[in-house]
């Protein structure tokens, strides 16, 4: 793959490479900052222009750690064109961006996590379609069913950027080796596997947690939409997203059973947790650590678990803890993987505006944001050498892989009153105790007519 | 926590005593008999009641990350591991595009002192106006702007964001550009009218109309009379509700983050906090540290200005 | 302030009436009237913006949970004003004059100081649950457990979460009813009590036959502003069970619909419905008002 992008992957890398000597040395000087402008590489950056007094402002969801890493993967662009980048993140950004957008304060860029949000946008007329040199770009470097998600009732508006892969299964290989345990390649043998670990009592098999504020509840649609793509397959997946069948479809009934017949066991879970019941009180971020503590055996996150384990936990197939993907139900049907990713909407069209959401979507910055680490693209110029863990590298190829069925997160294409409340608290209800019908037929009433 | 319902228990008969009355003459003081040992010892039940749930947090405040997560607050008594890393930790968040919270403290003195300011002068003034003035359809007009207190802020938010951008503002010019402490301030003052001129006007309209009606007969106007009489006799008032005011625009999120656009130079602790957490949650030793970095300031105005609740409402004022 | 004194003396009242209320009133009409009445417009309408009539209304009332969101409010708004504010007032009478006062005060009036955000992530703590072969973290259960009872999920059972919903919001206003009592039972003038005291009036004739007629004012508006407060909570619901588990209120489930669910409308019903529940606080007071006018 990478050959083929001889001239614009090369110079990237080589960009990169000088400005990560640049940063190295800055860390060693302490605070100058500027260090390296007259060492960065600008050529990659000549097609996007030079701009003066330009300022572009950033809106995402993106704080903390990860928010450095992404103002870092950007340094250079703003050093050679002259963009400088106002980057806020929060995580009101889902209500707050509706508010800006209606009272007059959007950002110039919104990085949007649910295409769904970015939809309720652009059909409010509050996005600029996307400029021409974004959605060749786009065509370039990404499949079409990325450029979909950006695309709302026939207009391209919104870039992919980053991306990540759910449905991986954490365990500790080490404690998988001295049971005896294999990782299993089927659904059934993963059920097989559940009963072997709850019949050994041990630990409990599995652990889980849903709670996370107001968006509680989120972890379980996880579970429930890897289980409808593996079951029904993408298209069974697609119709269900688009409420083309109902939501309580006796199909998805059956996959909710499925899952539930795990999660709604108290012989199951909740290791180090309790019953049941504690999975609704027990925060996600909290909720692998019994695989560390081997009070259970397997914890259902996405590829973000990663920084959730304590600091110097050390992910790796050999390590401390590494993970399987939920496997096929049927292994014939090949791979399919739920995932996430962030979307790049523009409120103006500016050409420095233009220039920073094509340099987004562009593979030099695929390339500079995973070197940082914590985070990977579906970007086809990605170097999946460039990933900083294992766990990275294989979700990078996983993504790259033309044999991967790839279907975004359903609730986050679901519109907000679904996909962001009552599929939440759907599974919140389902979890406390409610049958799948009772809890599909409400989710079902609650799709807005349109 | 454990002991208390039994202590309420062993309470209630003596409380019951007190309250059928009928005993004889007390000699001493009528006030001491309010302090007697039984008040006292509710009152320190109370006391307890109220401050373990915050000392549980305090004390998890200084515990190691592991801890705070595995097992419970009480268990520092027998195992004694304490750390002040949680408060490093938010105080100078690591990378060089976090300034350390001190610079989002200030953020936040420069949106709440302000904010506290216009609403007590407006609503005083408007205060005054409602208790002493003399116009047709007052009582009408005071029940209305008091019932505005319901309509929600979270309502309000938008229109009055549009207003900035859209009404006040020529081209791209804005009177009051977004992103500035002055859209805060006149956000903060809007939502905090009603309540400050429901409750000042209660303490304003309780000071005697002969103190009014003598200045009055002096010829003087009502700005003299609200200047030289309204305020000063009303100031322990003024400085009680200034410092509901106060902690309330601290502690407030929500308009904070529509109307500070995030920035670095304007937004206030609050939405530093709120970021801080970290974008997966669960972060409990920041949270507990974190909480207590932000109680600092309120805890230290109700300390500095406790004096004005002491001071007794009127009495010290008509004296002085 | 100067210039408004020195108008002509004909119309010089109104001028300064006009210019005492002026800044006020025009915030106010600016920055909540014209949003209320926004909202009431937006309540007729859906999801983009088109005329539905009363449907939003019929939502409410129709789906199953408006109920329990409506039985909830009630709750709330009827348990918060009364304990916070007795409590409040107990303790004041209690601390009045006693050793240690302004320390007594300050460690009931700490929660005041710490937002509603923050009061959610203490009391999350003190209710916190695990299993009952796991250490307990949250202290609740930890007395349960040292009583030798299995620990309880206290959020999740539905109806007594919202009993503890309710007590972080007493825990709370408590501080505010406790400050405000204190500070009008110290306006009671020492004469009134020293004439009581020559009468012979024991401690609890004292609190009924003085402090409470003297401080009634006080009272009234710590109750009122309390209930107004309450009606309006949607902090604490969001941050401890996000309205889940039986717990919403309508304030929470209006910011729900209006912000995440996207349905405008539908939120702006809500506002409306709590707009009417707080007209017999509002109707309370202007009653009262017009007495006070009476007296005078």
């Amino acid at each position: 793959m990478a050959n083929i992008r001889s001239r614009k992957f090369v110079l990237p890398v080589a960009a990169l490479s000088v400005s990560l000597l640049a940063l190295a040395g800055c860390g060693s000087e302490g605070s100058d900052s500027a260090g390296g402008s007259g060492d960065a590489d600008c050529a990659a950056y000549e097609s996007y222009g030079t701009f003066e007094d330009a300022e572009v402002s950033v809106y995402s969801t993106i704080v903390d750690i990860e928010a450095e890493r992404l103002e870092e993967s950007w340094a250079d662009f703003s050093e050679c064109t002259g963009v400088e980048v106002a980057y806020e993140g929060s995580k009101e950004f889902e209500t707050q961006i509706g508010v800006r957008a209606q009272g007059g304060t959007a950002p110039d860029l919104a990085i949007f996590p649910q295409p769904g949000l970015l939809a309720a946008q652009a059909q409010a007329g509050y996005l600029k379609p996307a400029p021409q040199e974004v959605s060749d770009l786009v065509d370039e470097g990404w499949s079409e069913d990325w450029k979909n998600y950006g695309t709302v009732d026939g207009t391209f508006y919104a870039a992919p950027m980053l991306a990540n892969v759910k449905g991986y299964v954490w365990y500790v290989p080490a404690t998988f080796e001295e049971k005896g345990w294999e990782v299993p390649t089927t659904w059934d043998e993963m059920t097989e596997l559940t009963e072997t670990i709850a019949g050994e009592g041990e630990m409990k098999p599995w652990c889980a947690g849903f709670e996370s504020g107001e968006a509680t509840g989120w972890p379980g649609t996880d579970w429930v939409e890897d289980a409808v793509l593996r079951e029904h397959g993408p298209e069974v997946y697609d119709q269900w997203v688009t409420h083309e069948i109902p939501f309580n479809d006796p199909r998805i009934v059956d996959s909710f059973d499925r899952v539930g017949d795990i999660l709604k066991n108290d012989e199951y879970v909740n290791g180090g947790f309790g019953d049941v019941r504690s999975i609704l009180s027990t925060p996600f971020a909290e909720a692998g650590q019994p695989v560390l503590d081997s009070q259970c055996a397997m914890h259902h996150q996405a590829s973000f678990q990663a920084v959730n384990w304590p600091e110097g936990t050390n992910v790796a197939e050999d390590g401390d803890v590494w993970a399987f993907m939920t496997p096929p139900i049927d292994a014939a049907q090949g791979t399919a993987i739920t995932g996430g990713g962030e979307l790049i909407g523009a409120y103006a069209d500016r050409p420095e505006v233009q220039a920073l959401q094509a340099y987004l979507a562009s593979a030099e910055f695929a390339n500079a944001r995973v070197a940082q680490g914590g985070a990977i693209s579906a970007n086809k110029g990605l170097d999946p050498e460039l990933a900083q863990s294992d766990l990275d590298r294989q979700s990078i190829e996983l993504l790259q892989d033309p044999n991967t069925v790839f279907r975004f997160d359903g609730s986050d294409l679901m519109p907000g009153a679904v996909g962001a409340n009552s599929f939440w608290s759907g599974i919140v209800n389902w979890i406390n105790g409610s049958s799948t019908e009772e809890v599909t037929q409400t989710v079902e009433d609650s799709w807005p007519a349109s | 926590m454990s002991t208390l319902p039994l202590e309420n228990k062993d309470l209630l008969p003596d409380v019951k005593d007190d309250s059928t009355g009928g005993r004889p003459t007390m000699q001493k003081r009528v006030r001491q008999r309010l302090t007697s040992r039984t008040a006292t010892a509710a009152a320190v039940v109370i006391a307890v009641i109220w401050t373990i749930p915050t000392f549980g947090l305090f004390i998890s405040s200084f515990r190691p990350e592991d801890n705070i997560k595995g097992n419970g607050w009480w268990n520092v008594f027998t195992d004694r591991e304490f750390t002040l890393e949680n408060y490093a930790d938010v105080l100078s968040p690591g990378g060089s595009q976090s300034p350390n919270l001190l610079s989002y403290f200030v953020n936040s003195l420069a949106i709440v002192i302000p904010g506290t300011i216009f609403t007590l002068v407006l609503g005083s003034m408007a205060a005054y106006m409602f208790a002493w003035g003399r116009f047709r359809g007052k009582d009408g007009l005071f029940i209305f702007v008091f019932a505005l207190q319901i309509v929600p802020l979270q309502m309000a938010l938008i229109p009055l964001l549009q207003l900035f951008t859209r009404v006040l503002a020529i081209g791209d010019f804005q009177l009051l550009p977004s992103g500035t402490y002055a859209q805060l301030w006149v956000a903060h003052t809007i939502f905090g009218l009603p309540l400050a001129i429901f409750l000042l006007h209660n303490f304003i309209a309780e000071i005697p109309g002969e103190v009014i009606e003598a200045a009055r007969v002096d010829g003087a106007g009502h700005s003299t009379i609200f200047w030289r009489i309204i305020v000063p006799l009303a100031t322990p008032a003024l400085a009680s509700f200034g410092i509901f005011q106060f902690l309330w625009l601290w502690n407030d999120l929500l308009v904070a983050l529509v109307f500070s656009g995030g920035g670095a130079d304007v937004a206030p602790i609050t939405q530093r906090l709120a970021e801080l957490q970290g974008s997966r949650g669960g972060e409990w030793q920041r949270l507990t540290a974190g909480a207590f970095v932000s109680m600092i300031i309120p805890l230290a105005v109700f300390f500095g200005l406790q004096r004005y609740f002491v001071r007794g409402l009127l009495a010290g004022g008509l004296k002085g | 302030m100067l210039v408004v004194d020195r108008a002509p003396k004909s119309g010089r009242e109104k001028v300064q009436i006009a210019g005492f209320l002026a800044p006020a009133l025009i915030l106010l009409a600016v920055g909540l009237v014209f949003p209320a009445l926004q909202t009431s417009y937006l309540s007729l309408t859906g999801r983009n913006g088109e005329f539905v009539g009363l449907d939003n209304f019929v939502w409410m009332f129709t789906q199953p949970e408006a109920l329990v969101t409506l039985r909830n409010t009630v709750i709330w708004v009827v348990l918060v004003p009364l304990l916070a504010s007795s409590i409040g007032l107990a303790y004041a009478v209690f601390i009045d004059r006693a050793r240690g006062e302004k320390a007594l005060k300050a460690l009931v009036f700490m929660p005041m100081a710490i937002s509603f955000v923050g009061a959610g992530i203490i009391w999350r703590f003190v209710y916190a649950y695990k299993g009952p072969e796991q250490d307990q973290i949250g202290l609740f259960n930890q007395i349960l457990v040292w009583f030798g009872q299995e620990p309880k999920q206290f959020l999740l059972d539905a109806p007594e979460n919202t009993l503890f919903l309710i007590a972080v919001m007493i825990w709370i206003q408590t501080g505010f009813a406790m400050v405000v009592l204190s500070a009008a039972i110290k306006g009671i003038p020492t004469e009134i009590v020293e004439a009581a005291r020559l009468d012979g009036a024991s401690a609890w004739q004292q609190f009924r036959n003085i402090t409470i007629p003297t401080i009634r004012g006080s009272l009234i508006v710590v109750v009122t502003t309390i209930t107004i407060g309450t009606l309006k909570v949607f902090d604490i619901v969001r941050t401890m069970t996000a309205g889940q588990y039986e717990t919403s209120v309508v304030a929470n489930e209006m910011y729900t619909q209006a912000f995440r669910a996207g349905e405008p409308g539908r939120g702006a019903a809500l506002a409306l419905i709590l707009f009417l529940m707080v007209l017999p606080v509002v109707v309370y007071n202007a009653r009262l008002l017009r007495k006070q006018k009476e007296i005078r």
